[in-house]
């Protein structure tokens, strides 16, 4: 053991306790993810790799997977008409999303994310709707829609304005995907905007208030200094929106299980309808290991694409 | 120390005694119940045996699980393919019954029916829906068959003095309704099997039962000129647009509520429609005696017998974990009392023989001669051939109904599909 003397005022320490004390560290690091980890093999891992197993099977899901057909059930997928049509409605809600929710989302938590009488009540009001459950959500609203003016409250509205009748919304192929769309919107902008408003908590008010002093009009403000200082969360939101529009199941299939005639075919009301209703679960899984490349493909693509602009910035 | 050896010892206690109690009483036996009977008059039918039942035999302990049609559908394919089915459920037989057959899923009975005549209790026609390669799955509780059920105010508003006997009057009584400014017909297309009675009664009365064996069989073709023409004959239907607004949406309750509130002139469902009709109307009550009864057409130059019916009724099957007690239970469900209180809550059309002159409610008794009579009994195509098969055929005739798909292409699908599935 060493001694210091008042003067000294270094302390060196052994070479061996720093080195325990590393590995310690990364074993308590282990440790704390270790639940996590296991959680997530056991729970997203493995049923992945069991989705590419049977993807490669004929399988009506009830005992061992014995007719092993290879590559078909994705040649048969990649030349559905239905399912290319599904992926049509599921890049249509993409676009519409990041085109109309996302920019409702951040013009509402700008408005709300400023000294507001009754800001906390809107903030409140305008989150609600994320909180309600899918399935209550789509019946609420298939009743909302629905095509008898004295049931439907839409149409009850509607044709108090002369000239119009009531639509069946959900039942017309032209206007179904409007009517989910706006359902989709009304569930989750609410969501969006939290996310903005966080974003923009974390603008230093002096920029702001530089800025003013420079004179600058509220245009300027919004589009020079404030979308620009929240653009992380901007891309955070545009990546949650995009995965989360491929991915849209629940309200569709409450509201339309995918009809009529797949007008409003997503690719997990098609996943779906093949794995539970028709019990052909290797097609279904092999529809499941499709939608995972797209999603993945686009993950890769955004996260690249983003790196390199944080390089350049 | 000595703290932990006396809560050991206190706990061992504990669970000695509970383990000689429940020796010593009547092993308690749970039995799971699910069924689909969600209005609120048949309910009580269904607590009320479970109940009398539970009072005879204090060891059973029946929990019922009450599920709406289609919610029953979805739970039914988790649960089954999570391999723990309920001890007894709803089924409709036919081919859905026979792939959870094929998966081991279901009790084999047929033991417990060879047993005091159990079996003789029974319809053999009914009971044979229940069974696959020779083997008793569980029994019928009713055997019903579609038809149209008609506003008989609405038609005479209309100038039509009797209901259609033929297609082409059919056709022409839906012009008349049209002129008179009533909605013809409601169907609840949205769940698609409403939708697709209509192409499998024209496919009954063209085809045939010759016509549909053959191809089930695989000896024929779905894509045979029968079908076809059933096809057409729809479309001749759609194209005078007589269904409500917004159909291709609609469920099956929403064509209920039409009839009910007596906003439709008719709509093409099977025998459990009057108290459903009650059920969704505004006022609970339907539109009481304004209800008729008439059967699906006869179609010229058709194949089949001009009073063969579509349909299937309701039963239950017993899952493979059954206890004794839940056959006993089904047992005691499939009396001749138990089916006379059913008949009187008006949602069935009895199978047990010593039941049938029970029915007094005026519309069951007609169909009840109707099914009677009927030379061929089609059980619905999505409950008598596999799932993937019906569930094509109900996708396909809504193209139809949408006027997305053609007749062969309709036929075609359904073909493709039966090559695959039926082996």
């Amino acid at each position: 053991m060493k001694t210091t003397s008042v003067g000294e005022d270094v302390v060196v320490l052994p070479q061996k306790t720093r080195s325990t004390r590393r590995l310690q560290d990364r074993m308590t690091i282990v440790l704390f993810l270790l639940p996590a980890l296991v959680l997530f093999s056991i729970f997203l891992v493995y049923p992945i790799f069991q989705s590419v197993y049977y993807s490669l099977f004929s399988w009506k899901g009830f005992g061992p997977a014995v007719n092993f057909i290879g590559l078909d059930n994705f040649k048969r997928i990649l030349t559905d008409r239905i399912f290319l049509k599904a992926v049509g409605n599921g890049l249509l809600i993409v676009v519409s999303s990041l085109i109309i929710q996302l920019p409702l989302a951040l013009a509402l938590a700008l408005m709300v994310g400023r000294k507001l009488r009754g800001r906390a009540f809107f903030r409140t009001i305008f989150f609600m709707p994320y909180v309600l459950s899918e399935v209550i959500t789509g019946i609420m609203w298939m009743i909302l829609f629905s095509p008898e003016p004295n049931r439907g409250f839409i149409n009850a509205i509607l044709i108090l304005i002369p000239g119009l009748k009531a639509q069946p919304w959900l039942g017309d192929t032209r206007t179904v995907l409007l009517s989910i769309f706006v359902v989709l919107t009304w569930k989750f902008f609410g969501f969006h905007m939290l996310l903005y408003l966080a974003g923009l908590q974390n603008i230093p008010p002096e920029i702001e208030e530089a800025a003013l002093i420079d004179g600058v009009n509220n245009r300027q403000m919004i589009t020079l200094i404030t979308i620009p200082l929240i653009s992380s969360t901007i891309r955070t939101s545009v990546y949650l929106s995009v995965l989360g529009s491929l991915q849209v199941f629940a309200l569709v299939w409450i509201m339309t299980k995918g009809g009529p005639v797949n007008a409003s075919e997503v690719m997990s009301t098609y996943m779906y309808r093949f794995s539970f209703v028709r019990f052909q679960l290797g097609y279904g899984s092999a529809v499941a290991i499709v939608m995972l490349l797209i999603s993945l493909v686009f993950s890769l693509a955004y996260l690249r694409m983003l790196r390199q602009t944080d390089y350049l910035n | 120390m000595k703290r932990f050896i006396l809560v050991l010892f206190l706990v061992g206690i504990l669970l000695v005694s509970g383990v000689f109690t429940a020796l010593a009483a009547e092993a308690p036996v749970t039995v799971t119940w699910w069924h689909i009977q969600t209005i609120e008059t048949y309910m009580v039918v269904w607590q009320k045996l479970a109940d009398e039942y539970m009072a005879e035999h204090p060891n059973v302990t029946i929990e019922i699980t009450t599920l709406e049609n289609e919610n029953f559908k979805t739970k039914m394919t988790t649960v089954m393919l999570s391999g723990e089915p309920p001890d007894l459920f709803q089924s409709w037989g036919g081919g859905v019954m026979n792939e959870y057959a094929k998966a081991g899923l279901l009790l084999d009975i047929t033991a417990y029916l060879d047993k005091d005549g159990w079996r003789d209790t029974f319809s053999p026609g009914a009971l044979g829906v229940y069974s696959f390669e020779g083997k008793n799955y569980g029994v019928p509780r009713d055997m019903g068959m579609v038809g149209f059920w008609y506003n008989m105010e609405l038609f005479a508003q209309a100038g039509i003095d009797n209901p259609p006997t033929t297609w082409a009057e059919l056709i022409a009584d839906v012009q008349k309704l049209k002129d008179a400014n009533i909605t013809p017909i409601a169907v609840g297309e949205g769940d698609k099997w409403p939708g697709a009675f209509w192409w499998e009664y024209l496919a009954t009365r063209i085809a045939g039962q010759a016509g549909f064996n053959a191809a089930y069989s695989r000896k024929g073709s779905f894509t045979d000129a029968p079908f076809i023409q059933a096809g057409e004959k729809l479309q001749e239907l759609v194209a005078l647009k007589p269904f409500q607004s917004g159909f291709l949406g609609a469920t099956w309750n929403d064509e209920a509520t039409l009839m009910g509130n007596g906003e439709a002139a008719m709509d093409l469902m099977g025998h459990w429609a009057p108290g459903l009709h009650q059920d969704n109307s505004v006022d609970k009550l339907g539109i009481g005696d304004k209800l008729g009864w008439f059967p699906f057409p006869m179609v010229e130059g058709g194949a089949g017998g001009p009073a063969d019916a579509l349909g299937g009724g309701n039963g239950f099957i017993v899952g493979k974990n059954a206890s004794p007690e839940a056959v006993d239970f089904l047992k005691y469900l499939s009396s001749v009392d138990s089916q006379i209180a059913q008949v009187e809550a008006g949602f069935c059309l009895p199978v047990v023989k010593g039941a049938g002159v029970s029915v007094s409610d005026p519309y069951l008794k007609i169909i009840q001669q109707a099914a009677a009579s009927a030379q061929y009994f089609q059980l619905y195509y999505d409950q008598a051939m596999p799932p993937a098969v019906g569930s094509v055929v109900n996708d396909s005739v809504q193209g139809i109904f949408a006027g997305t798909l053609t007749p062969e292409q309709v036929a075609q699908a359904v073909e493709d599909s039966a090559a695959q599935e039926i082996k």
